[in-house]
């Protein structure tokens, strides 16, 4: 019965079609920025914002399906259900069945990846956590900022290192859409007196498939996806809130009058 | 007075109807008093009529001990104490009950609006004196509401086994450490394990949904029955049973019900708009309600980056950090709870309200709030520089309110206070 | 005596006063119906549930002829029988003896409401619930195994309901209807999907 409502109020609008459409598309989102073409590229990566919308539908369905080609492999979404996932996005589950789901795995069970916990420790040093919750601990911010920062690091045995979360167990998967960068380092010294490696800006080594704008969108995208899993009934909570409060609001009007009147009887 | 009848009579109170010599009504009044509870305690009971916007307080707090009692009940149908359920029954209450997450978010912003309204409720007493003879023991048993709902608080803050709830615990279970020499054995038989572990979720959890919650409404019981006995105090700190009318009644009091009721319904209301207003559309709060890290599972081999308890302990974290002793740290905070005990017998005024007292009193009144705020704020940020050295400062204003109290309300200079109640009519 | 602080006055207008105090009760009424719903939704199954609730497969192709299978639906057992000829002759021929031999005023969707109460005449999926109290009737498909003119069916052992060889119950039996039959399909011959049929899923 919820479910229906769910749709009925997303709307016919996000068809099948436009999910398929999406799905043939190269998952640029974000209308086309002006390239970063400043000289201190990434300088100011601290301050990014990823200002996403989870009620934004077809962004969530694009960062469902980049989350299911690009990180399903290793990362678990072990509270999300499949079914809950295309009752949520509005995705027929003959869809939700041929496009997302991996082969074998039923609608009504959590999203789990196939990697074995074992083998991805011995891997990477630590099994890849669960994403399920990842956009409320860390915030969106947090894990758009991560998924562009990512830089070539001969020292890393992965090759790769990242400015939000240095020493990253993680591989820069990304990079053949994203390409790959260089971080430029300038020497500082510090309050202690001490010389200190201070990011000074990235230096693109090779193309991605993606250009910059593209790419961008594609993380927003994800970390829309993300926030979504970490709170699904989001959009709902906000959709009741307004009628809870313009209620509560009428409530305490007819209390007022109330009381102004029974008051006029205190001198 | 402006009085506008002909008659000038006191009014025919609303009192219900007469008492019923037949029916239901006086059948069931025969066998429970239902009709004297309502005319000693609502119709009958006079408060004073110059109450203002803080005396608000009280009746929220006992509107959000149901709402905390409600909820917490209903989660508790669903949540499964134990390190391997904990978190995870948090999230199917969350994501797979029905109306599961609004059921919690109720309860996580009730915690929080519980300690909102009872600060604002004592601060009201410091402002009127509402803890000066014949009240102390009314201030005692409400200091004692405040003692079992910071217990209730912390318990119920471990219990969805995030790694703040985690790490809290053990923070706040080895503050125990500090007493000489029981400190260590008494820390492992409050965890019942080397470490918060299943035992300690699981005490913690009989605590808070039954031990607790009953020793709350108790005392909350007692407090309205102390309330009762004396009578409200109210912003002018004047006796109003000392001017009784020819029927006995106070001059300057008016019946509870209806005149109360309707105005607390009032506050009720806007209270609970706010309240939805968190609850729908900023749950966390900025992390302040609902603590990011606390989205992680527990991690007894990770500490968060950051870690410092809810919000309404803050001011008291700070103090235990202001000190570099670590022992000395643990008896400083928990003196700063136990001050406000002696508060009826600290305050010399020869006046209760502030309303007639001199900037002395009025000054350090605010410089605590002042204190206590920054306190709270200071309880947030990391123990270090600048911070730490604010974090001494108000720490020592805190104690000077408390302690010099003796001194500066007697040297005070105080206004005459009025016979009658100051009330200027809408 | 003009001292007192409540005074009746002149001006008051009571019966505004009234209506006031009727609205705002009234709305807080609602108020408290609209606040009831979420804590009273809340014991009705879970998201979890109704995955879990969802329709259950079974490979007809490893049931033996006149053998049963059980299968789990919505935590309720459904028996899978598949009858030989035999067993499906043995179905009539005794519907004097029957509380409801037309299923009237049993449940069992349309495509089950006929004399074998299945959608063919080899497979009968039935609830394994006894219709009385819920105790699981036990299979006594032989001719006569009960008593000489038993045609075969399920004997519960609870208190002592029997039903033929289609879940239809006999007169004598504390049960008062046949036995339940779940909506269910064949999505391809060898595979009965249990909790769903052309209507969806139930």
């Amino acid at each position: 019965m919820r479910t229906d409502a769910r749709r009925r109020r997303r709307g016919a609008a996000l068809t099948a079609a436009l999910l398929l459409a999406a799905l043939a598309g190269a998952g640029a989102s974000a209308a086309k920025e002006e390239s970063a073409e400043q000289p201190k590229e990434g300088a100011d990566w601290q301050s990014w914002h990823v200002n996403n919308d989870a009620a934004d539908l077809a962004s969530v369905q694009r960062g469902a399906r980049n989350f299911v080609s690009h990180c399903l492999g290793c990362h678990s979404l072990k509270y999300e259900r499949w079914s809950r996932l295309g009752a949520d996005l509005n995705i027929p589950p003959t869809l939700l069945q041929q496009a997302l789901l991996p082969p074998g795995d039923k609608a009504t069970e959590y999203i789990q990846t196939s990697m074995p916990a074992a083998d991805a420790a011995d891997w990477f040093g630590k099994t890849p956590p669960d994403l399920s919750l990842m956009a409320r601990a860390r915030g969106p911010d947090y894990l758009y900022q991560m998924l562009k920062t990512f830089y070539v690091d001969p020292t890393r045995q992965t090759g790769a290192n990242n400015l939000r979360l240095p020493t990253i167990a993680m591989p820069d998967v990304l990079s053949p859409l994203a390409g790959l960068k260089r971080a430029v380092f300038r020497d500082e010294i510090n309050a202690a007196g001490a010389h200190e490696q201070v990011f000074d800006h990235f230096e693109q080594l090779a193309p991605g498939s993606m250009s910059a704008a593209e790419y961008d969108g594609f993380v927003r995208d994800t970390v829309n996806f993300l926030d979504y899993v970490s709170e699904p009934t989001q959009t709902a909570r906000r959709a009741l809130g307004v009628w809870v409060v313009l209620f509560l609001l009428a409530f305490t009007w007819l209390a007022w009058l109330v009381k102004r009147e029974y008051w006029k009887d205190v001198h | 007075m402006a009085v506008k009848t002909a008659t000038g009579a006191p009014a025919e109170l609303p009192r219900g109807s007469a008492p019923a010599k037949k029916g239901f009504r006086a059948w069931l009044n025969k066998r429970l008093p239902v009709d004297e509870f309502v005319s000693t305690q609502l119709t009958g009971y006079y408060a004073p009529k110059n109450f203002n916007i803080w005396y608000f307080f009280g009746s929220l707090a006992m509107v959000v001990l149901v709402l905390q009692l409600v909820t917490g009940i209903f989660l508790t149908m669903f949540y499964k104490p134990g390190e391997a359920t904990s978190f995870d029954s948090v999230e199917f209450i969350m994501r797979e009950v029905n109306y599961g997450w609004l059921i919690r978010y109720l309860h996580s912003t009730g915690a929080s609006a519980f300690f909102i309204v009872v600060y604002l409720h004592m601060f009201r007493a410091f402002l009127y004196g509402s803890y000066r003879a014949p009240r102390e023991l009314l201030w005692l048993v409400g200091m004692a509401v405040y003692l079992a709902l910071m217990a209730e608080a912390f318990m119920g803050y471990v219990l969805p086994w995030g790694n703040m709830s985690f790490w809290g615990a053990q923070v706040i279970v080895n503050l125990f450490g500090t007493i000489p020499g029981i400190g260590p054995g008494l820390v492992e038989w409050i965890r019942g394990d080397y470490g918060i572990a299943d035992a300690t979720l699981n005490r913690f959890f009989s605590l808070h949904v039954v031990a607790l919650p009953l020793a709350l409404l108790l005392l909350v019981l007692l407090h309205l029955v102390a309330l009762r006995q004396t009578g409200s105090n109210n912003p002018d700190g004047i006796e109003i049973k000392a001017r009784l009318g020819a029927d006995g009644k106070p001059l300057d009091g008016i019946p509870f019900h209806p005149y109360y009721t309707v105005k607390d319904v009032v506050g009720i209301g806007v209270f609970f708009v706010l309240f939805a207003i968190v609850v729908f559309f900023v749950p966390t709060l900025g992390g302040l309600f609902l603590e990011a890290p606390n989205f992680d599972p527990a991690n007894p081999l990770s500490t968060p980056a950051e870690i410092s308890p809810v919000w309404y302990f803050t001011p008291y974290y700070a103090i235990l950090r202001a000190v570099p002793n670590q022992r000395f740290g643990a008896l400083l905070m928990l003196l700063a709870v136990v001050s406000f005990l002696f508060v009826p017998w600290l305050d010399r005024s020869p006046v209760k309200s502030m309303r007639y007292r001199g900037w002395i009193s009025r000054t350090a009144l605010a410089l605590f709030v002042i204190a206590f705020i920054v306190l709270g704020f200071l309880g947030k940020r990391p123990p270090e520089g600048l911070y730490v050295v604010l974090a001494r400062i108000f720490t020592v204003v805190y104690f000077a309110f408390f302690w010099l109290m003796p001194f500066y309300t007697r040297i005070d200079r105080v206004k005459p206070v009025p016979e009658r109640v100051v009330y200027h009519a809408h | 005596m003009a001292d007192h602080a409540v005074v009746a006055d002149d001006e008051v207008d009571l019966s505004r006063r009234k209506f006031l105090t009727r609205a705002t009760v009234a709305t807080g009424a609602v108020g408290a119906v609209f606040a009831a719903v979420p804590f009273i939704e809340s014991w009705s199954p879970s998201e979890r549930a109704r995955a879990q609730g969802a329709p259950s497969e079974l490979d007809l192709s490893k049931i033996d002829v006149g053998q049963m299978a059980v299968t789990v639906w919505r935590r309720s057992p459904i028996y899978v029988v598949r009858r030989s000829p035999d067993m499906v002759a043995r179905v009539s021929g005794h519907d004097a003896d029957l509380k409801d031999p037309q299923s009237k005023d049993s449940n069992q969707p349309k495509y089950a409401t006929n004399v074998l109460r299945s959608r063919t005449p080899e497979f009968l999926v039935v609830i394994g619930t006894c219709t009385h109290l819920g105790c699981l009737p036990k299979q006594h498909f032989d001719k006569g195994d009960l008593y000489p003119s038993w045609p075969g069916g399920f004997f519960c052992p609870c208190h002592g309901s029997r039903f033929d060889l289609a879940g239809r119950v006999f007169d004598g039996s504390p049960a008062s209807i046949n036995l339940n039959i779940p909506p269910y399909s064949y999505p391809n011959p060898t595979t009965l999907l249990v909790g769903v049929d052309e209507k969806g899923e139930a």
